[in-house]
């Protein structure tokens, strides 16, 4: 899989028009009386629209690839990831800010003490 | 393939509840008997009835969360197998199945197929802690357990506390299940501190839950998904009396 920018911001655009879609048309069968399986799915569908929309923030951020994490515009010349440790060794926590508003990011650093951080080759 | 299903609808715990009639039409027989389901529900969502409730997990026969009555036998009688490792090729094209929630006192039915098995947990609750020593990492294989008894403390430990012998019982009981956990801390070192206390407090809690008790049909090892044997009942009943001497 690979991701780059063009993608990822078409993602953020179409993720948004369906969640628009789904609070506006989603269909709950049941009532709230009762356990309802239906209504569990539809929270759950909400929490992943929610999600791959934090998802695409984020890789769409991180201007490197890394891991799974594979952009395009980031790769060696054989095609390997390309890291970026200069800008990216953090953990990228991500604060929701309201429906279609661009949630906050905030950085935990990556410290190594006893390790130096290098690039592994899988060739 | 093309089924009937009888399937017990029920609102909620109070409500009478009733068989009702459904029609499974091109089920694919690789399917599952929960995908069959899934399948029936869709159709049921799109006409804007409400789904069929069931229990559902891993759909790969570990966690315990499936349960169903199958044409009269807990997770339909197919040996070793959970209700969502049944196959819809192991019925017939044309046949009627009946799918009931289980039943017994002890589980109280929330909604259609789906029954409240809590009561189970609160057994194991009951079970309590072991005390093991702290401090650092131990090696693995410090504690030497011979092989015979490490495999008899995982035949049981292989109870995935679904609640099928429990469905099975004409007593309702869930000797099996608490004799399963019992025995697999029992057989083994780990498990010594606790021994007797969790055996009492384990069967007095089954017997607050309104289990019934054993009167040896062994229905319930029939049923079981993990095959798990009923010797462990005679094991537990050991333990029991053991613990009542101190």
């Amino acid at each position: 899989m690979t991701r780059d920018e063009t993608g990822l911001k078409k993602a953020v655009e179409q993720i948004t028009a369906l969640r628009e879609e789904f609070w506006q048309n989603v269909r709950v069968i049941g009532s709230n009386d009762e356990m309802n399986q239906t209504l569990e799915k539809a929270g759950r569908v909400a929490d992943f629209l929610e999600f791959a929309e934090i998802f695409c923030y984020d890789a769409l951020n991180r201007e490197e690839s890394c891991g799974a994490h594979f952009r395009k515009e980031y790769q060696t010349e054989d095609g390997e990831a390309l890291r970026n440790d200069k800008e990216f060794a953090y953990v990228a926590a991500w604060e929701y800010k309201g429906d279609g508003i661009k949630p906050e990011l905030h950085r935990e650093e990556l410290k190594f003490e006893n390790v130096e951080l290098a690039t592994r080759s899988y060739k | 393939m093309n089924l009937t299903l009888r399937i017990w609808r029920q609102k909620n715990a109070r409500d009478k509840g009733r068989l009702e009639t459904y029609q499974a039409n091109d089920i694919n027989e690789n399917m599952s008997l929960l995908e069959m389901l899934d399948v029936v529900n869709e159709n049921l969502v799109r006409k804007g009835s409400e789904p069929i409730h069931f229990d559902h997990d891993c759909r790969e026969g570990i966690c315990g969360a499936c349960s169903l009555v199958i044409n009269g036998i807990p997770h339909g009688g197919k040996k070793g197998c959970t209700t969502c490792e049944l196959r819809i090729r192991n019925f017939n094209d044309g046949d009627t199945i009946t799918i009931e929630p289980y039943r017994a006192r002890a589980f109280p039915v929330i909604k259609d197929l789906m029954v409240d098995r809590s009561a189970l947990d609160r057994v194991m609750q009951a079970g309590g802690f072991v005390s093991v020593g702290t401090a650092g990492t131990p090696d693995a294989n410090a504690i030497s357990i011979e092989k015979d008894v490490a495999e008899i403390a995982m035949d049981s430990a292989a109870c995935i506390g679904c609640g099928a012998c429990v469905a099975a019982c004409k007593n309702a009981s869930a000797m099996l299940f608490v004799a399963a956990k019992v025995s697999h801390l029992a057989n083994l070192p780990q498990g010594q501190v606790e021994r007797k206390r969790r055996v009492l407090n384990m069967v007095n809690q089954a017997d607050s839950e309104g289990f019934g008790n054993c009167t040896n049909q062994y229905e319930c090892e029939v049923v079981c998904p993990k095959e798990i044997s009923v010797k462990f009942i005679a094991q537990m009943n050991r333990e029991y009396f053991k613990a009542l001497k101190k």
